[in-house]
């Protein structure tokens, strides 16, 4: 492909926008007096920041909260600035506003190697896409950006506030600002007189927003960089936290549905009267597919339970469609077939590849594999609509509240600003709800049902079969080393299908365009390990599965790939995993530092009989990081014992949340590792439930330890990273316990 | 048909084969307690039922009236009970969505062993997590358990 159309293609929403946008003025971020609704009683500071009668301090936070901590992360960094204290802080969905779009998460979409990332070429679409990211009001919450995203905003939207509490407060008091300070959530003057912030609401009405922003050194921190509880914990003690599924409306009805078993199938025939004839049933809806659902059978009545029975009830034809034949075997011959037959789109070359192998003194050859996985998030999808008087108000937990509303009112045929989004608490999210496939079925239900409300909540089944996997990916390597064991080429070619292309057919449809996605082959082709000759080449093969984002997207199994391979290639070098991978990152002090902590606090290589260590080291979404996986086996089973794991991922702004991450991320990375695979047979989903599709739990846990990298830096991401390396850990502490190299997912020794 | 949940007498229009689960929260607007698969595979849906855990959306109404039944609303109502506070203290929650059953869990266990050891705790804390908050819900099952214990 031509480098400009790989370039527009990158920006990821489409070239022709690009063109017909033009110049597009600066913006700042701040927002004004009236970005937020109006509060009786309350005064807004700017579009992130407002104070409530009783003094509280109610951050709007635009991103959505699903166990990732940005409920209070981000209001941590209002208040670092702003002066306040964490028990005063409340926080507020943002409305949808172009102030909130997430310019981090399309910058860091722009597939270019770090070796690239300073040319003219990458910083001049880094300039259009951070522009675009704020004109479309992509408020996504998704690729680990929340804290990078917020990191200058939100920091400046606390600055700004606390600039007008110093002006509020020398306007009330006629001193000049430089005698007024704000600490611990109240304003102060030199000669001890304090104002708190409900006794400045009047005022503040009358101060204009602030001119130069000074925002605080790391060195004067107070909250950033210090563990704190989280602001949403109590609630998620009592019961009292409000998922999806727990929103209550006024006469509202409640639906289940049944989609089309079969991958592109289609409805046939449904007779709704034995479900009519069921208590409380309200009515039958057919819902065609859309956004990337599947077409679908609804049953509306006065409880869930009831809807799901009568749905039960119905004798409903499918027209199995063109994929009745699609097996998980027949997908992998076909990913094979397009291996073989096409060189490829190259993401990264440097040197001669095949060439420095022909001259290679050893080769390593392998082939690596990973399956389709579902996110499976605990709350089932669900969506709560109501279509009255002109408007039409959603309430979901959502990932995307912009493109939400957007594609309700494409549903609904009416204007965006007629649409409400509420975002609840996500009960987990990991991509799966960056989805809108439930959004069409809700609104045609409510409009079924008008005035009504309605909830719609999918069953588990529902939910693991009518996912949008993680893709499929299958991957070859060559490794060349010389005579003196020293790496010389690595040469890598992947194929897998490309979400990008997929998601935007689903949700923009006017701006997809088949173009080279970063997501296949990161984690693939911008690690640091420094080859003097390397070639890295993704084959996107489309196949008729859904695919969508799971929790560290290509990540998740390309760092599989790539560190195993590593361990393949230390071992054909009779070298030292660790003391391979070292001297591959000469040039990256950054990098082997994380490394040697990892292998420095897990005391690398020394474990009891029957047990061996696997390390990894990955970089993705702004950080790094290294984990040490101490591994036993027992009646065949694989036995993680331990994991410790070193990150850097810049400033750490609640070293707790970050720990909390680390643990997380690695327990999902290690359900898929040693349990998850979606199979098809006969255009199905295999997997319904836990039972086909499971978990791991408390049980099967090792114990983890983080150890952070000191660091002032930029925050990088954290929700994702750990989940990439633990799969790989784990792969190479199996092989140095039983010489056997697994080289597909899940790990499975029997076979 | 009756119910006793958290010590009060509620009634409800529930057919005898509807779920606990959905009895609760759709019938008396106890929405604490979650559906995550209705199929007993989960946990998401545990409650006390006699001071034993039970899954409710396996549970039927008829099962259930009589009985003694108390959800995660019925916890530490007026003063945060010892598994909440070591919950804070330990920072367990992430989304948060399987924590009810979380809860409800540990208190069955720590009712009838106030001292559980690790295998004890892995053989009984069966629920689901797919944040994998379960090194925390460890640490903090030992902690108010330890707490219980020093007020009792």
């Amino acid at each position: 492909m031509r480098r400009r159309g790989f370039l527009l293609g990158a920006l990821g929403v489409g070239g022709a926008l690009v063109v017909g946008w033009g110049v597009l003025p600066p913006r700042s971020r701040l927002g004004a007096h009236d970005t937020l609704p109006p509060l009786y009683g309350a005064v807004s500071l700017n579009g992130w920041v407002r104070i409530a009668p009783d003094g509280s301090v109610v951050v709007a936070v635009p991103r959505s909260e699903m166990g990732q901590g940005v409920y209070t992360a981000l209001p941590m960094l209002v208040a670092e600035e702003m002066g306040v204290t964490l028990a005063q802080l409340r926080v507020e969905q943002a409305p949808i506003d172009a102030i909130y779009g997430n310019v981090a998460l399309l910058v860091t979409g722009l597939p270019f190697h770090p070796d690239q990332e300073n040319g003219e070429l990458a910083r001049a679409s880094e300039w259009i896409v951070a522009k675009l990211a704020r004109e479309l009001d992509l408020q996504v919450t998704g690729g680990s950006t929340s804290v990078r995203d917020a990191w200058r905003p939100m920091r400046e939207a606390g600055a700004a506030a606390r600039a007008m509490l110093i002006a509020a407060a020398a306007q009330r008091w006629h001193a000049a600002p430089a005698q007024c300070s704000v600490a611990d959530g109240v304003v102060r003057h030199l000669d001890g007189r304090k104002l708190a912030l409900r006794e400045l609401i009047g005022t503040l009405r009358e101060v204009p927003l602030p001119g130069a922003l000074r925002l605080k050194p790391a060195q004067e921190f107070t909250l950033i960089g210090k563990p704190a509880p989280r602001l949403d914990v109590p609630d998620k003690v009592t019961g009292r936290a409000q998922f999806g599924i727990d929103v209550r409306l006024p006469g509202m009805l409640y639906a289940a549905l049944r989609a089309c078993p079969t991958i592109g199938g289609m409805l046939r025939y449904v007779d709704p009267a034995p479900a009519l004839a069921l208590p409380g049933v309200v009515r039958v809806s057919t819902l065609a597919g859309a956004a990337g659902g599947a077409p679908a059978v609804a049953v509306v009545a006065d409880g869930w339970w009831r809807a799901q029975r009568a749905l039960q009830a119905l004798h409903i034809e499918w027209d199995a469609g063109p994929n009745a034949e699609m097996s998980s075997d027949w997908l992998l011959a076909r990913l094979r077939g397009a291996l073989d037959a096409e060189d490829g789109f190259t993401f990264y070359r440097r040197g001669d590849g095949e060439a420095a192998l022909v001259r290679a003194a050893r080769r390593v050859e392998a082939e690596y594999r990973a399956p389709y996985l579902a996110h499976a998030a605990l709350e089932p999808i669900n969506c709560t609509a109501r279509l009255a008087n002109g408007r039409l108000s959603i309430w979901a937990p959502t990932q995307v509240p912009s493109i939400v509303r957007h594609v309700a009112a494409r549903t609904a045929g009416i204007d965006a600003d007629r649409v409400d989004v509420n975002v609840t608490l996500l009960g987990g999210g990991f991509g799966r709800r960056l989805e809108v496939d439930f959004v069409p079925q809700a609104v045609w239900l409510a409009r079924d049902v008008a005035p009504a409300p309605v909830q719609l909540l999918w069953s588990r089944e529902e939910d693991t079969t009518h996912d949008f996997y993680r893709p499929a990916a299958i991957a070859r390597m060559k490794g060349g080393l010389d005579a003196n064991g020293a790496p010389l080429a690595w040469v890598s070619k992947s194929a897998s299908d490309a979400i990008v292309p997929q998601y935007l057919r689903r949700a923009y449809p006017a701006l997809a365009a088949d173009t080279p996605d970063k997501t296949t082959i990161e984690g693939l082709f911008d690690q640091p390990y420094e080859f003097p000759h390397r070639h890295f080449a993704h084959v996107t093969h489309r196949s008729p599965v859904p695919i969508g984002f799971w929790r560290s997207v290509g990540h998740s199994h390309n760092a599989f790939f790539c560190e195993c391979f590593i361990d393949e290639m230390a071992y054909a070098a009779r070298r030292d995993p660790l003391d391979f991978r070292r001297r591959l990152l000469a040039r990256h002090a950054r990098h082997r530092a994380v490394l040697e902590l990892a292998a420095a606090k897990a005391q690398w290589g020394r474990v009891g009989p029957g047990r061996a260590h696997g390390i990894a080291l990955h970089e993705c979404f702004g950080s790094i990081v290294a984990q040490v996986a101490e591994v036993s086996l027992a009646q065949g089973e694989i036995r993680v014992h331990r994991v410790v794991c070193a990150l850097d991922c810049g400033t750490a702004v609640n070293p707790e949340i970050v720990a909390q991450q680390m643990e997380s991320a690695i327990v999902f990375g290690l359900t898929a590792a040693l349990y998850g695979e979606i199979t098809i047979n006969a255009g199905r989903v295999e997997q319904q439930s836990f039972p086909q599709y499971p978990m791991l739990t408390l049980a099967g846990t090792p114990r983890i330890d983080t150890h952070l990298v000191p660091s002032d830096a930029p925050p990088g991401g954290v929700g994702e990273v750990a989940t990439p390396p633990i799969a790989p850990a784990v792969a190479n502490a199996l092989f140095r316990l039983t010489g056997r190299r697994l080289r597909s997912l899940p790990l499975r020794l029997a076979a | 048909m009756e119910f006793d949940v958290n010590g009060r007498r509620m009634s409800a229009g529930a057919e005898p084969d509807m779920p606990l689960l959905w009895v609760l929260r759709d019938l008396l607007a106890l929405t604490g307690t979650k559906y995550g698969c209705g199929i007993g595979a989960c946990g998401a849906c545990t409650v006390l039922i006699d001071g034993r855990a039970a899954r409710s959306c396996v549970v039927t109404a008829r099962e259930a009236s009589g009985k003694i039944i108390r959800t995660i609303e019925g916890l530490g109502t007026g003063r945060l009970h010892p598994l909440q506070q070591a919950w804070i203290g330990h920072q367990v929650p992430q989304c948060g969505y399987c924590q009810s059953g979380m809860l409800m869990a540990a208190l069955a266990l720590l009712a009838r062993n106030a001292n559980p050891s690790d295998a004890e705790i892995d053989a009984a804390m069966t629920n689901i997590c797919r944040c994998g908050t379960y090194p925390r819900v460890r640490a903090a099952i030992h902690a108010a358990a330890q707490a219980m214990r020093g007020s009792a």
